[in-house]
């Protein structure tokens, strides 16, 4: 049975209770004690400098060429913060309640409101490190709204907010570098979990640069890893972006929750032909300013601003009046969708909708709107040429976040004893749809004022242990486990490339897997990945040798993909329920809204890897709703 | 369109590396540039040869990964764009187009067009930042900032780190890329207190690095992605000469 640890109590005491309770490490002992960050996108890089200032020695590693490159870097729009700056009525209370609506009442009511609560400290402590956070001209900071919220809460540094944020982390994470608390290692990719006596004791990685296998020991491991959208191959995620981290520890033994949870994110560009390696995402803070609609007329012809008004159809703003163009992103990439399939598309492969500022530049100025959007404008011209002050940009859904990831308790710590999950790695706060500026905060929190506490509870058990040797037999089974992966990967000398498997897969699930999910869709994708996977270990291709290879380093995550895929299809199957971004066509309302059966789903779903060729096993954590009733998520 | 490439070739950091001639067929002036080097490498792949190995991840312009000399000048023909935001309706039809690394004594090749740029983590290292820990940060509004110097910071924190500036100078100097972040932390009050010994060192690591010094040509700026001024190099220089003068 699974136990998620929350501890009893009035919800907002849980929090101080577990902090006055956890255990703790004497600093005389920090230094007796590793820990081994994997990432260091926002969530590893304040875990890892967090824990280096403590006193602990910490391993770093990322697959990047520079911490600084992982991809929290490219979240633009904002991070959500309870400071109630404002004075619209913000509240934590009120923060735990829009997130635990917007996740479709499919998260913890503990975690969310932790997350909730936690968040005025990020915003101190980021502020603290140099993040130039947009301000106002008395000089105090300034916020803006997001979807699925009615207050303002979200900071922001202009379009660069992730990229503020992380450099805030990297720096803070550079300095315990320098400091010598912390060890770095960058082009270092995290092959695999060394499990020992039933606790994580280290990884197996390789340095991509000689191709050589390292073991690396610990008292605990943190995954950090990010989200795995880049399963679907076309998505808003960076190229090297994957799930090979969570899922070697899963094949180790830690559950994977929720994995069909995938956030379509309502604003991206269009693809524009099979070439096509990347989603690139348009930040929701332009739904702020920007209508979105399409024409009236099915297959229209004419430019957009040959339209005339009375033929535009402002689907979000007709549908959600409440919320309009600020509808959650669940709500807002299915509206899209709908009415792309039913003809109203547009662009050259109509695949499009049309976000439009004419109205935003009309009442509040060409210059104003520089001002909030300009990078973003920019990045539109460059990448379609096209002037989106003058003329409505092309915008479409595309796979962006994983709410699921691997299961982690109230202490972000995962089935595997000394395994701790931090940030999109995770899949604790988001429920069934992550609400904008969330993803950021949850990285953040988890990394700088959650798992400090929560490690330090497990650590002070494991002082007695000793030093792990690293040459003892769990890292020896490990590292062969790898190197003979790898061995058959380049062995196998078919004639397609990863990128191939890789792009097929991602068809499969954008197909079946995607926005909308049906029995038959996913039971067809089942056997189409298991085809898929025999046809990759049979005719894939992989050039050149250990060392410097991308084409080795693809193989490895695709070869994981087409394992993940699978369980995300089964997980898909077995929720037979609509709810949040899981949309299964056989439960909607008459007007096509998702439809939730708490009755028999409100649940958790965690996965247990059972082997290669078996099916995977299913554990149901029940969500215990004491201090909010879910209600039908409406936004109408 | 067509398109004729000469890539810059290198097995690995000791060998010479050389030029090497590819033609690309029926490419599609809106691919991205990376994605034009992704179809040759699915062609090389194909033809059993090695694919190029070049240095990228997030493809929108923000992580700073990617970047290389396109026709002898960083990130290609645009003006502050960096390469995976170049396309190919750049180019013209039949366009001979000549690609290799970042060079610099401080970035060696590793192979083909990745190069190292560990040198710039190491220059943060010695400063780049200011040592608050997790835990210490008063209310973030309990110090107002004024709007202007909170934008001022934010254009030089900008810097996505990719090594332009260093390619593109004829001396190899990191002046813009330290000085952007000896900017941005001291233009804010709360980074004031480590100026002094913040520039200090990160000048010093600057030279111990093997970068060059800065001659003010301002090739860097006019390259930079992020449009990062030179007047923050002009901003470090104050700085040095102040910490240089007020050291005790």
């Amino acid at each position: 049975m699974l136990d998620a640890k929350i501890p009893g109590g009035p919800l907002e005491d849980k929090w101080s209770y577990y902090k006055a309770h956890a255990k703790l490490v004497n600093p005389a002992n920090r230094k007796k004690l590793t820990v081994i960050v994997v990432g260091t996108g926002l969530a590893g890089s304040s875990i890892a400098a967090s824990l280096g200032e403590m006193g602990y020695n910490v391993k770093s590693f990322c697959f990047q060429d520079s911490p600084r490159r992982a991809h929290s870097v490219a979240a633009q729009g904002g991070v959500n913060a309870c400071k109630n700056y404002k004075n619209d009525g913000d509240s934590v209370y009120r923060m735990f309640y829009d997130t635990i609506k917007g996740g479709d009442f499919r998260a913890r009511e503990g975690n969310v409101y932790r997350m909730a609560e936690c968040s005025a400290n990020l915003i101190d402590q980021a502020v603290a490190q140099g993040v130039p956070f947009g301000r106002e001209y008395g000089g105090y900071l300034n916020n803006r709204s997001f979807g699925g919220v009615q207050v303002s809460r979200t900071f922001y540094a202009r379009g660069q907010t992730g990229q503020q944020l992380l450099l805030g982390a990297y720096q803070a994470l550079m300095r315990q570098v320098g400091a010598g608390t912390v060890q770095l290692f960058a082009r270092h990719e995290m092959l695999d979990l060394v499990v020992a006596g039933g606790k994580a004791k280290g990884v197996i990685v390789r340095n991509m640069d000689t191709g050589e296998l390292e073991r690396h020991g610990a008292h605990a491991v943190v995954l950090a890893t990010g989200g795995f959208g880049k399963i679907y191959y076309l998505s808003t995620l960076a190229m090297g972006c994957n799930g090979s981290a969570i899922w070697r520890a899963h094949k180790r033994g830690a559950y994977m929750a929720n994995p069909s949870w995938t956030q379509i994110h309502p604003t991206s560009l269009p693809q524009s032909g099979e070439y096509q390696s990347k989603l690139t995402l348009m930040s929701e803070s332009l739904r702020n300013d920007g209508r979105i609609w399409v024409p009236k007329k099915e297959g229209e012809e004419r430019e957009p601003n040959q339209i005339p008004e009375e033929e535009r159809d402002y689907y979000l703003e007709r549908r959600y009046p409440a919320f309009g163009n600020l509808s959650p992103r669940d709500i807002a990439s299915r509206a899209a969708k709908e009415r792309i399939d039913a003809g109203y598309g547009i662009g050259p492969l109509k695949n499009a909708v049309y976000l439009d500022f004419s109205k935003a530049i009309k009442d509040q100025g060409e210059d104003t709107i520089r001002k909030k959007y300009g990078n973003l404008f920019r990045m539109y011209e460059k990448i379609t040429g096209v002037d989106a002050y003058k003329e409505p940009m092309r915008i479409s859904p595309a796979a962006h976040f994983s709410m699921g990831g691997l299961w982690v308790d109230y202490e972000l710590m995962t089935t595997i004893p000394g395994l701790f999950a931090l940030g999109e790695a995770n899949f604790a706060d988001h429920g069934a749809n992550r609400l904008g500026a969330n993803s950021l905060l949850q990285a953040c929190v988890d990394g700088y004022f959650i798992a400090p506490y929560t490690m330090a509870n497990y650590l002070a058990d494991e002082i007695k242990a000793g030093p792990i040797d690293v040459r003892d037999a769990p890292f020896a089974a490990a590292e062969e486990n790898v190197h003979q992966q790898l061995k058959r990967l380049m062995g196998i000398q078919g004639n397609l490339s990863a990128d191939y498997f890789h792009k097929t897969l991602g068809k499969i699930l954008y197909d079946k897997c995607g926005l909308s999910r049906s029995k038959e869709g996913l039971e067809a994708a089942i056997k189409e990945i298991a085809a898929l996977r025999e046809e990759f270990w049979q005719r894939l291709y992989v050039p050149g040798g250990y060392a410097i290879n991308t084409e080795l380093e693809k193989a490895g995550r695709v070869a994981d993909y087409l394992e993940l895929g699978e369980l995300m299809c089964y997980d898909a199957l077995a929720r037979d329920e609509s709810c949040g971004a899981h949309f299964r066509v056989e439960h909607q309302t008459p007007e096509g809204e998702a439809m939730r059966n708490d009755q028999d789903f409100s649940f958790i779903s965690a996965w247990e890897w059972e082997g290669a060729d078996k099916p995977p096993l299913l554990h149901k954590e029940p969500l215990h709703f004491e201090f909010v009733t879910p209600t039908v998520r409406s936004y109408k | 369109m067509r398109i004729r490439l000469k890539i810059w070739r290198q097995e690995n950091q000791q060998d010479p590396g050389k030029m090497v001639n590819y033609t690309l067929e029926d490419i599609n002036p809106h691919m991205s540039f990376l994605e034009m080097l992704d179809t040759l490498n699915e062609q090389l792949l194909q033809d059993g040869t090695r694919p190029v190995e070049f240095d990228h991840d997030c493809r929108e312009g923000i992580c700073g990964q990617c970047g290389v000399m396109i026709n002898g000048r960083a990130h290609g023909p645009l003006a502050n764009t960096t390469t995976c935001q170049l396309h190919m309706r750049t180019f013209t039809d039949n366009e001979e187009i000549v690609i290799e690394p970042f060079r610099a004594t401080a970035f060696p090749v590793k192979c083909d067009l990745k190069i190292d740029r560990t040198a710039f983590d190491r220059v943060i290292q010695s400063g780049g930042f200011i040592s608050v820990n997790t835990g210490q940060a008063p209310e973030a509004n309990d110090m107002a900032i004024g709007s202007p110097t909170a934008e001022a910071a934010f254009d030089a924190a900008a810097c996505i780190g990719c090594g332009a500036c260093v390619a593109v100078c004829k001396n190899s100097s990191a002046a813009l890329f330290t000085s952007a972040k000896i900017s941005h932390l001291v233009l804010l009050p709360q980074g004031k207190i480590e100026a002094q010994e913040r520039v200090r060192k990160m000048v010093d690591q600057m030279d111990k690095e093997g970068f060059g010094h800065c001659s003010n040509t301002e090739a860097c700026e006019a390259e930079c992605p992020q449009q990062i001024s030179v007047l923050h190099i002009a901003r470090m220089n104050y700085e040095y000469n102040k910490a240089q003068v007020l050291k005790k």
